[in-house]
């Protein structure tokens, strides 16, 4: 039980992150006017904009949340588990 | 707190601008040490199924599956974190490049491993059988991740026709950050690792006597 509410803490933050990135998106998307855009769309003129640094920012959110689901899914075993004795 | 070093030092040190990567160099960070990580574990994975046919011991049948379980999971977060880097640099997710190729072929094959292993029912059969195939797979990913990429034109740097991101590394800053995200990246690995070994030998306890 402990285990679905965390996920579903952790799903409503990632859901978040991303609200809140879409909003960033809108402002952004004005200052972005980069050399280089080949391809147009909010997303791929918000990954150019500030010099590319959100490409690295969105590695560190993709190691984390596979870190994380790797985690809940081991903690979810330990449980099924831990209810078995 | 390594790791706290490199994510914070990762986004502070001066980088060299190399082609069209700008900002997102600083990816090299945490892309690599996923690598680096992969190496690691598979190596313990492998170790530990040539262990397991020498003594026949269910024990290193177990951290055989777990070091290469997570094995695969970093090796999965270094293709994403690639794919992604890829996209805003070479202009596509999957390009025809021959790293990316050879590592998505080893990592396939690594993903039948652990296939395999649950296909067997019978624990000994599933210990021998699973450990002659890690061998056969580690004997593949060190030249289809390693050897080959280097040997031919690739967009990845330290290829036959791109230079290393090394060269370039005129202050030396980039070493700093890479050599503690190796260790402190490795560290978490072999801790994930240790993790899952010991719920797996909890979950067959009856089996392994203790």
């Amino acid at each position: 039980m402990v285990n679905r509410i965390s996920f579903s803490i952790f799903t409503a933050l990632m859901l978040l992150v991303t609200a809140v990135f879409g909003q960033e998106n809108a402002e952004t998307v004005q200052q972005a006017a980069t050399q280089q855009n080949t391809e147009t769309g909010p997303v791929n003129e918000f990954f150019r904009s500030n010099s590319k640094i959100y490409v690295a920012v969105g590695i560190l959110v993709i190691i984390f949340s596979c870190i994380t689901i790797y985690l809940v899914r081991l903690d979810r075993k330990i449980s099924r588990l831990e209810k078995e004795k | 707190m390594l790791l706290l070093y490199v994510i914070i030092g990762g986004f502070m040190v001066p980088v060299p601008v190399i082609g069209n990567n700008q900002q997102a160099a600083r990816s090299i960070f945490f892309h690599l040490p996923m690598w680096m990580a992969m190496y690691t574990l598979l190596t313990i994975s492998v170790v530990n199924s040539i262990w397991y046919l020498a003594t026949n011991d269910l024990k290193k049948d177990v951290r055989a599956s777990s070091a290469g379980s997570v094995g695969v999971l970093f090796g999965v977060m270094g293709f994403l974190t690639g794919m992604l880097w890829a996209t805003y640099t070479w202009g596509g997710t999957i390009v025809n490049d021959p790293k990316q190729m050879t590592t998505a072929i080893a990592l396939a094959i690594y993903m039948a491993y652990l296939v395999l292993r649950m296909s067997f029912t019978d624990i000994d059969k599933r210990a021998r059988v699973s450990a002659i195939y890690n061998v056969f797979a580690f004997a593949l990913l060190i030249p289809l991740t390693y050897i080959i990429p280097r040997t031919v034109d690739s967009l990845h740097p330290g290829s036959a026709s791109s230079p290393g991101f090394s060269d370039k590394d005129t202050a030396g800053t980039i070493k700093m950050v890479l050599w503690p995200a190796f260790i402190g990246f490795t560290l978490l690995g072999i801790w994930i690792y240790t993790l899952r070994n010991r719920y797996k030998r909890l979950a067959l306890k009856n089996i392994l006597h203790g």
